[in-house]
């Protein structure tokens, strides 16, 4: 990479970087994830822009350290705005030689690399596999090597307070933390305010982390070794009011607000799964708000009390993983069948089984748009960025409500626990998606009686009515079995059927005619379309933006609706003599528009349980360009 | 809804218009009509009723009761019912469901709501037999029962249906049979009257598959000497001239006795309010098949904290002390800063 870092000017006492991606590594045990999220939050308040990249094993203590059991955490910000975590670190932090060895090769060649020296001692060269010490044998030579003896600067800064020594040791990532925010001009006090907040409880803690933090950032002042400081500038962001935020937490808020735009209680029921648990446990504290959620005793169970619930009249909601969709199949069916408002969100993971949980991929697709029986069409929601969860998951509630329809809703590991700054919106200018219930009669019987027909569709959405028990008069029995158009009463006949899917079908197809015209992002008269969803959204931003800085045409659509596609999707894609569709999965979407346009698109896939790297989906563009 | 509450409902009240569709003959139609009789004396209203079925024969039920209704999915009653009562603890929610259900398909979702202490009236019509699918062997049919799936002999030990909702800590435990509409009806009302989740075990007859399963015990001609009627407070006696009874041995196990023989004294009074579950586990076991003397009634009915008020509370508690939620505080939650 050649605009790893723009270095502007010579570098002086204080040089600017108008980016820096920094890696964290270490053992499970280490706390580089809560390491990583210091130096995101700091940064953020700070006024950078930034982008996360958790990056931790499956099991919670994997054999301390083995490779196996390296966590990272990478950030990048800038004083511009970006999209991803960084293609290769500028900086990587090794808290031991499996760190190193997991992650060196992420590292730019030149960059920085500051290594916990005490950890490479006989043991813990053995358990990371090393044959040789690699800070000696040359394996580290094409990198600026700061080589650190953080445990025991951090026993010995942590004596005077009495801390034992070996609990002194687990204070070493703040050490690290310290020693970085000094290297790259991070504001120190919230940090320290953090430590207190955090860990004032136990004194003897937070006295040792601040400590360890302190003596980090005083190695840095008062030793050569580290050189420069360097440091990167607040960017220049859309003025407004800024958090940082992780995707699980965003949609976790959006249904907290779909809630309140609907004007509905919520239910979520949920079972535990890597990486969406942490919705169930955001909104397990938003009571509140007047949200109940059950840990239900399996995927099943989750859903069918989210179906319940809806079915009583509250937004029912469920969340899971790829595994916990496929388990929750017959019941988003039957919810197709029985018309009735539910949202289903799948925190993709790394599959096809147990897969890998807690990396990413978006090979949910498939299952998302036919896992069912029957002919049961549902639509598809995907969020595109950490952020932007917050708002695709009211848009999810927003057709569910109006259709009375099942809705899945796609977010993955990567936007899960990836975070970025999220400008507030205005709460005021949220729409407003809340339904009526039925409360009267809709129809005559035979004798002209008036009387409830809960399968008479709504002229314009084909949506059924919305009766809730406690209703007087207007009583009424849902099931799996077919139903007879308007009256809902069980009904085999061959004619009944084919309406009635064919309803079912239509109302789906409407939602389309809901959306905004297709946004083509770039340039419109390009060759070439780059056609994405979902989280790809990031690493396709930066590459078109770098493609279109060096002169070259590119389009980009971005789709956030993936069932029903947008209306006017064929026609553009039909406009560019290249189609690249780049996925983190075998090339579902690219499948899916093939095969319904007819347009010869080309699938960019990856399925390494990792986000695109920027150069990656560039390698793709240039190839398809020349080709 | 507190005014409709009062409102006097007749049996035609609670029937749907739809034709029962049950084979002529099945012990379901007698379940509908003690249920669709008893709902009238409940006080309660068709619109704040609810009925959750499953899928199997029985779990057509909800169709014929002009209440709320859905037939579900095979086996997720329990969950789907659980969803819609803490949603909405003020509608009063019938699970109906049946051996293959219940206890095969939905065996977890039916413990876990049983745990949870769910407020559910859940009835399981156990005819020891797959009738729908017509006639395999289910997980309440005796070892050895030859069908369809089985032409050797089942190999598989059966469950004991009160056995599992009381190992389930069930707080409400009852068994009744299709034969007997007042018993039904007395049984269903201490249902609804408890506070929880009911558990209700009815015996019941499937004359296709599976004929004449409970003969040797719930018909009226052997009726007095193989039904155990269990009434709390009272020593648990049976009959015709209420000469036997169930005594607790000196090696702790339930037997059945001659009254003359031991002395009334240590006839075992029947007590369902015990707060250990050992002595309605013993009952239940007490028949170790359908040929023998069987308990029926009401095995336990304790009070245990219920789970949707649980909820409620939490919520109720969470208003008091946060006051009710607000968008832009939570939006700020994590900490802002300001961009200019």
């Amino acid at each position: 990479m050649t605009d790893t870092i723009e270095r502007s000017g010579e570098p002086a006492d204080s040089a600017v970087l108008d980016r820096l991606v920094v890696r964290f590594a270490g053992d499970s045990g280490d706390g580089m994830q809560l390491t990583g999220d210091r130096f995101t939050s700091v940064s953020a308040s700070f006024g950078n822009d930034l982008s996360t990249l958790p990056d931790f094993p499956a099991e919670i203590r994997a054999p301390a350290g083995t490779v196996n059991g390296v966590s990272s955490f990478q950030v990048h910000i800038s004083d511009h705005d970006i999209t991803t975590p960084g293609d290769e670190p500028n900086v990587l932090v090794a808290m031991n030689p499996a760190a190193l060895k997991a992650d060196l090769e992420r590292l730019e060649i030149g960059g920085t690399l500051i290594i916990n020296e005490d950890a490479f001692d006989e043991r813990g060269l053995e358990k990371a596999e090393y044959d040789t010490n690699p800070l000696e044998d040359g394996t580290v030579n094409p990198y600026r090597v700061i080589k650190v003896p953080m445990t025991s600067l951090t026993k010995d800064a942590c004596e005077p307070l009495g801390v034992k020594p070996r609990d002194a040791e687990r204070s070493k990532n703040f050490f690290a933390l310290g020693l970085v925010s000094f290297m790259y001009t991070r504001p120190i006090q919230p940090t320290l305010d953090w430590i207190q907040q955090k860990f004032g409880k136990n004194e003897q803690v937070a006295g040792a982390n601040t400590a360890a933090f302190k003596a980090g950032f005083a190695f840095g002042e008062t030793t050569e070794q580290v050189g420069h400081r360097y440091e990167v500038k607040p960017a220049q962001l859309p003025p407004g009011e800024y958090t940082s935020i992780t995707g699980n937490t965003a949609l976790a808020w959006g249904l907290v607000a779909a809630g309140q735009l609907a004007k509905l209680p919520i239910t979520l029921g949920s079972y535990p799964i890597t990486p969406a648990s942490d919705i169930l446990h955001e909104l397990s504290r938003h009571k509140h708000f007047g949200i109940r959620t059950v840990q239900a005793e399996d995927e099943i169970a989750a859903v069918g009390m989210a179906l319940g619930a809806a079915f009583a009249g509250h937004l029912g909601v469920t969340a899971t993983s790829g595994p916990g969709v496929a388990l929750k199949s017959e019941t988003v069916s039957l919810a197709m069948s029985i018309e009735l408002p539910l949202l289903v969100i799948d925190i993709q993971r790394g599959g096809p089984s147990t897969g890998l949980p807690t990396k990413t991929e978006a090979a949910d697709l498939n299952l998302a748009l036919f896992g069912r029986h029957g002919e049961a069409p549902i639509p598809v929601v995907a969020s595109y960025s950490p952020a932007q969860c917050f708002h695709a998951a009211i848009e999810a509630v927003r057709i569910a409500l109006k259709y009375r329809t099942p809705v899945i809703l796609l977010s993955d590991g990567y936007l899960a626990n990836g975070s970025e700054p999220w400008r507030l919106p205005d709460v005021s200018t949220l729409p407003d998606i809340s339904v009526p219930f039925q409360t009267e009669f809709n129809g005559t019987d035979d004798q002209g009686n008036p009387i409830y027909l809960p399968y008479l569709r709504d002229a314009d959405t084909l949506a059924r009515p919305w009766a809730i028990p406690g209703t007087p008069g207007l009583m009424h029995r849902v099931g799996g079995l077919e139903k007879a158009d308007k009256t809902g009463n069980v009904n085999y006949t061959p004619e009944n059927h084919q309406l009635m899917g064919d309803l079912r079908q239509a109302k789906i197809d409407r939602i389309a005619d809901d959306y905004a015209p297709t946004e083509v992002i770039g340039d419109e008269d390009a060759d070439m379309c780059i056609l994405g969803w979902g989280s790809t959204w990031a690493a396709i931003h930066a590459a078109v933006q770098r493609q279109r800085r060096a002169g070259h045409k590119l389009a980009w659509i971005h789709l956030e609706h993936l069932n029903p596609l947008p209306n006017d999707l064929g026609d553009l894609l039909r406009r560019f003599d290249k189609v690249l569709v780049p996925e983190l999965n075998k090339g579902q979407l690219c499948n899916l528009v093939r095969g319904k346009y007819l347009v010869d698109a080309t699938s960019v896939s990856k399925v390494a349980g990792l986000p695109f790297r920027t150069r990656e989906i560039e390698a793709a563009i240039e190839e398809a360009r020349a080709s | 809804m507190s005014d409709t509450a009062v409102t006097l409902t007749s049996k035609k009240d609670w029937a749907s218009d739809q034709e029962v569709r049950w084979c002529p003959g099945c012990g379901d139609y007698g379940i509908l009509q003690a249920v669709q009789q008893l709902m009238p004396d409940l006080g309660i209203t068709p619109e704040s009723t609810v009925f959750i079925s499953g899928i199997g024969c029985s779990s057509r039920f909800p169709y014929y009761m002009n209440t709320y209704g859905m037939h579900s999915i095979h086996g997720r009653a329990p969950a789907i019912a659980t969803g819609l009562a803490v949603a909405r603890p003020d509608l009063d929610v019938w699970v109906i469901t049946g051996d293959g259900d219940g206890l095969s398909i939905g065996g977890n979702h039916l413990i876990h709501a049983l745990r949870r202490n769910v407020n559910l009236k859940i009835l399981l019509f156990n005819n020891r037999i797959y009738g729908l699918t017509k006639g395999q062997y289910s997980p309440t049919s005796e070892l050895g029962k030859v069908t369809k799936s089985t032409p050797f002999g089942s190999i598989d030990p059966p469950f004991n249906p009160l056995a599992v909702a009381l190992g389930a800590e069930a707080s409400f435990v009852a068994r009744t049979h299709d034969l007997d509409r007042k018993h039904m009806m007395d049984v269903f009302r201490a249902a609804h009257e408890h506070r929880g989740a009911s558990f209700v075990e009815i015996y019941q007859n499937c004359n296709v598959f599976n004929d004449g399963q409970f003969n040797d015990v719930t018909k009226r001609t052997v009726r007095d000497e193989m039904m155990i009627d269990l009434v709390h407070g009272e020593p648990i006696l049976f009959g015709a001239e209420r000469q036997r009874g169930v005594m607790m041995a000196d090696d702790g196990f339930l037997r059945i006795v001659e009254v003359a023989e031991v002395g009334i004294e240590r006839i075992l009074v029947h007590d369902v309010a015990h707060p250990f579950p050992s002595l309605a586990f013993a009952l239940a076991r007490l028949n170790t098949d359908d040929h023998s003397p069987t308990p029926f009634g009401v095995f336990r009915a304790v009070d245990r904290p219920e789970y949707t008020s649980a909820v409620a509370n939490q919520l109720a508690r969470a208003s008091e002390t946060k006051g009710p939620g607000d968008l832009e505080t939570l939006l700020r939650s994590n900490g802002t800063w300001l961009v200019d």
